[in-house]
């Protein structure tokens, strides 16, 4: 997760003992995670309620879901977390800065899933890259795709709702990046940046700095380690109570209660979707128990993966943040072009599904 | 007496950032003089793109997340 310009050596165990352990882990995790739904089982099996009513459905689904997905989110949390230490901002800008629109903006999407990224750095960030000659298209592909495309969605919706979901999640979320980028590029509006980041465009040279490669493999697995209890302090509160809601839902709601209202037959609840996830703003964490819930009881993929990207990539807040570095005019456009991306994708999921 | 710049939006990371800092002097007893910067612009131009970043003495020594403190300390007294 950090760039240290320095590299003073870790006093630290022996190295062997450390790769030992992370594959004593990876064995163990792999032997638990296919004992859970015996496990599941077995547990419910011994409380006082039958199995087979309302209550008894609703406990088994609880204690398979939860410990699945949150087995699922750490295995996955920790290789990103080891994996992101090979990236930093500054090397994916480096990257970046010589790159042409159109492959910039596939390049640039791509680096967005990898390189570690928070919402509150989106403004040095921005800066950054559109000072060191970034192109602006680019840039914005970078930045659609860093909080839309992330793995704690992609694990949720693959543990919750299933893998091809969470596959074509994953491609159309690159897809709109790369397009809403290439779209953002074509029409230049780098005039409608805010004048003081225009000037250090043109003025200012981007500092250059030495990267964070010198870290040992044991660091790595510390920053993998230290990832897993950064997003496990933010998300395992939802991440219960989504199940639990869904839990409850799966008995007690009409099968059939969301189709009308969000079901592919109306055509206007994919933009009702996008609008109404404009000035929601939650994490992946928040929003996938949601969508669990609305796909069990018949709301239309296309409208529910709408809806999730609106939240996730159009919101409120994060619009005040970039306000410091665009102007009205520039976000107006981001929010038609973003917006109209993710439409599109609805609209095809509908059709399709 | 060192001066040390924290750079950072103003997020909670950022704070904890500081608290570090100063805990990390004074185990040291060092005095050092920690001043937050929180504007943009200033983050920009002093090459952070990502927060909270740490400079010492006018040289960033660390950005993006929460800084190692046996690192931190080596950084302060070297």
């Amino acid at each position: 997760m950090s760039t240290d310009f320095t590299h003073p050596s870790h006093p630290s165990r022996p190295d062997w003992l450390w790769h030992l352990g992370v594959v004593a882990a990876l064995a163990l995790w792999w032997m638990l995670y296919h004992q859970l739904a015996p496990l599941a089982e077995w547990i419910t099996g011994l409380l006082p309620v039958e199995r087979h009513s309302h209550t008894g459905e609703a406990i088994a689904f609880f204690l398979y879901d939860v410990p699945k997905v949150m087995m699922l989110l750490t295995l996955i949390v920790f290789v990103m977390g080891v994996v992101r230490s090979f990236f930093s901002p500054e090397k994916t800008r480096a990257l970046l800065s010589g790159k042409r629109e159109g492959v910039g903006n596939i390049f640039s999407a791509g680096l967005g899933i990898l390189t570690p990224f928070c919402s509150c750095s989106a403004v040095p960030l921005f800066i950054g890259f559109v000072s060191a000659g970034v192109p602006l298209g680019v840039t914005f592909s970078f930045l659609i795709a860093a909080p839309m495309v992330n793995e704690v969605a992609l694990v949720l919706l693959f543990g919750l709702v299933g893998w091809q979901v969470a596959a074509t999640y994953l491609a159309f979320g690159l897809l709109i990046a790369i397009i809403a980028g290439f779209v953002i590029g074509k029409l230049h509006l780098e005039g409608w940046l805010q004048d003081w980041v225009r000037d250090i465009h043109s003025g200012a040279s981007a500092p250059t700095q030495i990267e964070g490669d010198g870290m040992t493999m044991i660091e790595r697995y510390r920053a993998g380690i230290e990832a897993v209890r950064e997003i496990f302090g933010k998300v395992w509160l939802w991440i219960l109570l989504g199940i639990a809601m869904g839990a409850l839902i799966h008995g007690y709601v009409p099968e059939d209660f969301m189709v009308k209202i969000m079901g592919a037959e109306a055509w206007w609840s994919v933009p009702a979707a996008v609008l109404m996830g404009i000035p929601m703003y939650t994490n992946a964490a928040g929003v996938i128990p949601i969508v669990e819930a609305l796909l069990g009881k018949g709301a239309a993929l296309g409208t529910v993966l709408a809806f999730m990207m609106s939240v996730i990539a159009l919101s409120l807040p994060e619009m005040i943040i970039l306000k410091q570095v665009l102007t009205y005019r520039l976000i107006a456009v981001f929010i038609g072009i973003v917006g109209s991306g993710i439409l599109a994708v609805g609209f095809l999921f509908n059709l399709i599904f | 007496m060192t001066s040390v710049k924290v750079y950072g939006p103003g997020c909670k990371r950022c704070e904890t950032t500081v608290d570090v800092v100063r805990d990390a002097a004074a185990k040291l007893g060092l005095e050092v003089e920690v001043e937050k910067v929180t504007d943009p612009k200033s983050i920009a131009m002093a090459g952070v793109m990502s927060t909270p970043g740490i400079a010492i003495d006018g040289t960033l020594v660390h950005a993006g997340g929460l800084p190692d403190k046996t690192k931190l300390e080596g950084w302060l007294s070297a």
